[in-house]
């Protein structure tokens, strides 16, 4: 008897059409625990370091969490994990909505995808029925569209559907996957399907889920949902609205957006406009808001409403969340709101990454501005921002003209433009790239310690699937530091409390100085290692990894494993499953050419930087780590996590140089 | 014949369907609570609520498990609410031929709400313990009924034979079909 695994993975042959259930080894949910950290087994086992992304090796998997399917609430992520085309590493977008539980019910963990389809399919899994199926005439389709016609097409209205629409099938490397309300955006995981001909998956399951201990997981839950309502009641007087409460930015709720249309960067990850938030901005988006957003909605067995259905004159309706709502206006320049929910409907359509996309659009006017890109280039494109968006993300999606560079993003956009049109210039334009990929529009003063590492270390390469579970930023008043830190039961050690009073906005005790190196690493590290908890449970790490207090964290967690799966782990135990996974994780990127020199953030994230501080901060953080003065895990680290076979894949691929293992 | 009145306590469960957000806590929980043992099993499919959902039509409409029946109704209406299109089937509780709704998946028995009264009793049904959002809301109150008979139901229906045939066919028929076994 398996619990909360369903303990089989579906693997599909593309090629061949050969589709097979997989009984998985019981011993993996120990070792990897799921989701996140049992597909970076996978992709390690299987994948070679030679792989391309787009080659037929590469794999694709779609992954539910652990606890999809469970009565844990929030527990609803899908994780796909593929070779990304942009950073050439192993990328992990997830999304929320309702597959993953929805093909936990039809009795597998995971849908692995090998080879390539030699037409355009989509897969129909009806429990032990698994079929792949014809799809030629949804070639070109909204991937918000395509969930709604197969779900006509297989006359199921309770089949959960995810989809690639236009940039999957044209191999965008901005690609996403969309399903429901949500999508799995970062590093471009449905320039990947595309390229293996699946345009969707369509799932319907009405199989029974084990709990081993089912009553006492109840009474757990209890305390979590309890906590839950606590915290929805009293949220965090310190900072600001959108920061104060739990679940994912309550974008779609909330309309107060001084934040942050004032503090992140408008255009290409440029300028803060800090006096934008006027009273008639303010009156106009809000009326705006409140009308277009019908419904706040939520993710499979979730409470919080992240998202809304939105109904625009005009605009078919669809479904929105998070900061999406606010990415594209900013980058295009827009004051208006309505710009927003028209542009996000064609994005949502074509699938493509919310974060990214917009971003590299504004690098193209960018790059027509400074002359790069030039009148022919842009003919027929309006001249107005609006419009000028619409153009190009367009050409993007259908990689047209020079849509065809964009589709690349920014960092080999620029590389590919500099190179044909002779022009290095193009290269300054891409400025706000980690790894290759877009990272957040924020630009600020000082560099701060944990956020150094966040960006530039961590595995995600997304600052907001990193950060979280500490504040942004000290409170200027001490006694409101005392305050916040009487109730912090979320913190794995007491030592935290001091770190945080200590912690000043200004002075020796502040940024960049405090958290020192060594704090910093123990802050960075708690936080990394509960959204690897997250990622194997298949939690939305807007109910713990992301926000401040969340009612999900490093106490509760082994407890609620223990009952759900009836294998005991305790806190130690958890540590060092999620080390272990991530470690395995970032082997498989060190075998990709992954080393120090990637590890850094964009150079003008911060106005005030410090080279020799932010060197002392690696060595520290990696040494923490157990990883080498390259970034690489040690002989000593894999050992202790029982990855001698790790080790020795890398020592014999030539990873270490003399005496640095 | 007068009947006694008697104090009944009539359960209830409000929906405000407008603000349910479609997370399906409900449908989970219940199928939780109603496995052996409890929550052990965890599948939607067994839960005596179902959110019926058309996300992209604003749908989002919780509906309980009812009465069995063997036969399908007349029911095909289409009825528009807030300009949003409903099938009658929609709001209809029954297990019936015409839909997999509320049936057992592996067996096809069918789902009836019970209230979560059996073992052990619950202070409120599983599902609005559940709903943070305040979606179902749990109401008993009290009503006068008419006490009912407990009457034979056989003798109920042979009486109304007699009452037709008289009582020599009913026998000499009863004797004959017998006889045939």
């Amino acid at each position: 008897m398996r619990y909360t695994e369903t303990g089989y993975n579906l693997e599909i042959d593309l090629a061949t059409g050969n589709i097979e259930k997989v009984e998985t080894d019981p011993s993996l949910l120990e070792t990897h625990l799921g989701g996140l950290g049992t597909s970076v087994k996978l992709h390690w086992d299987r994948v070679p370091p030679e792989t391309k992304p787009f080659d037929p090796e590469n794999l694709l998997v779609f992954s539910a969490g652990l606890f999809c399917g469970t009565p844990a609430f929030s527990a609803n992520r899908t994780i796909i994990s593929t070779i990304s085309p942009q950073t050439n590493l192993l990328a992990y977008p997830m999304m929320g909505g309702f597959l993953a539980a929805e093909l936990k019910q039809a009795g597998y963990d995971k849908v692995i995808f090998k080879n390539k389809s030699p037409k355009l399919v989509y897969i129909y899994i009806n429990n032990d029925k698994v079929e792949i199926r014809d799809a030629s005439h949804l070639k070109g389709k909204g991937a918000v569209e395509t969930q709604e016609l197969i779900r006509a097409e297989l006359n199921e209205p309770r089949a959960q559907v995810s989809a690639i629409g236009l940039a999957g099938e044209n191999r965008c490397f901005v690609a996403s996957i969309e399903q429901s309300r949500s999508s799995a955006s970062r590093g471009g995981a449905g320039a990947i399907m595309g390229d293996k001909n699946v345009k969707a998956i369509a799932v319907r399951g009405t199989k029974d889920l084990y709990l081993a201990r089912g009553v006492e997981f109840m009474e757990i839950m209890q305390g979590v949902r309890d906590y839950y309502k606590y915290r929805n009641e009293n949220p965090i007087p310190q900072v600001m609205t959108i920061l104060s409460g739990i679940g994912s930015p309550q974008e779609m709720y909330h309309t107060d957006e001084k934040w942050h249309t004032e503090s992140f960067a408008w255009g290409n990850a440029r300028e803060r406009r800090k006096n934008f938030w006027t009273k008639e901005i303010e009156e106009g988006w809000t009326d705006l808001q409140l009308k277009t957003v019908k419904r706040l909605i939520s993710c499979y067995n979730c409470p919080q409403q992240c998202g809304g259905v939105i109904n625009y004159p005009g605009v078919d309706p669809y479904m929105m969340k998070c900061f999406s709502k606010l990415t594209y206006a900013m980058a295009a320049w827009v004051d208006n709101l309505d710009f927003s929910f028209k542009i996000c409907k064609d994005a949502f359509e074509y699938g493509v990454d919310s974060f990214s996309t917009p971003q590299i659009l504004a690098f193209a006017v960018e790059l027509y501005e400074a002359g790069i890109f030039t009148d022919k280039d842009f003919e027929g494109c309006p001249s107005d921002n609006e419009g000028r968006f619409f153009w190009l993300l367009e050409k993007l999606a259908r990689r047209e003209g020079i849509g065809d560079y964009l589709a690349d993003g920014t960092y080999w956009a620029a590389r590919r433009i500099a190179a044909d049109r002779n022009d290095p210039r193009a290269l300054e334009y891409d400025h706000n790239t980690t790894k290759k990929h877009e990272q957040m529009n924020i630009k600020l003063g000082m560099m701060d310690p944990l956020y150094f590492l966040m960006y530039g270390t961590n595995e995600k390469i997304s600052i907001t699937q990193i950060e979280g579970n500490w504040p942004q930023a000290p409170f200027p008043d001490k006694q409101d530091r005392i305050d916040f830190v009487k109730d912090w039961p979320q913190l794995p050690d007491e030592k935290f409390k001091k770190y945080f009073i200590d912690w000043e906005p200004r002075g020796e005790m502040a940024n960049p100085y405090y958290p020192t190196a060594e704090i910093a690493s123990e802050i960075v590290d708690w936080m990394e290692q509960v959204h690897n908890i997250d990622d194997a449970l298949g939690m939305c790490s807007g109910l713990s990894g992301f926000c401040l207090k969340p009612p999900y964290h490093v106490h509760v967690y082994p407890k609620l494993i223990s009952a759900a799966t009836g294998v005991d782990i305790d806190e130690a135990g958890l540590k060092k499953i999620v080390n272990r996974n991530r470690n395995l994780h970032r082997a498989f990127n060190i075998l990709r050419g992954m080393r120090r020199k990637d590890e850094r953030p964009p150079e003008d994230h911060w106005k005030k930087r410090f080279p020799e501080i932010e060197e002392h901060l690696l060595d520290v953080y990696y040494k923490f780590k157990g990883w080498n003065n390259d970034g690489i895990p040690t002989k000593e680290r894999f050992h202790e996590l029982d990855l001698d076979y790790v080790y020795e894949e890398l020592k014999k691929r030539g990873m270490y140089e003399d005496g640095q293992d | 014949m007068k009947m006694a009145k008697i104090k009944k306590k009539i359960k209830t469960i409000r929906v405000k369907a407008d603000k349910c957000n479609g997370c399906r806590a409900c449908e989970i929980v219940c199928s939780g609570f109603h496995a052996s043992p409890k929550y052990d099993v965890i599948n939607p499919a067994r839960s005596r609520i179902q959110i019926l959902t058309h996300r992209l039509q604003n749908i989002f409409f919780p509906v309980f498990a009812g009465e069995y029946t063997p036969a399908e109704c007349m029911g095909r209406e289409i009825y528009v609410i807030d300009e949003k299109e409903y099938e009658e089937c929609a709001f209809c509780r029954a297990t019936c031929p015409s839909r997999d709704l509320f049936k057992e998946p592996d067996s096809c028995l069918p789902l009836r709400c019970d209230m979560c009264e059996d073992d052990p009793p619950q202070k409120e049904p599983l599902c609005v313990q559940v709903c943070l959002n305040d979606v179902l809301t749990y109401e008993e109150r009290e009503e006068e009924v008419e006490e009912e008979e407990n009457v034979n139901l056989v003798e109920v229906g042979l009486r109304s034979l007699i009452d037709k045939h008289g009582f020599d066919t009913l026998v000499d028929t009863m004797v004959r079909m017998a006889e045939k076994g």
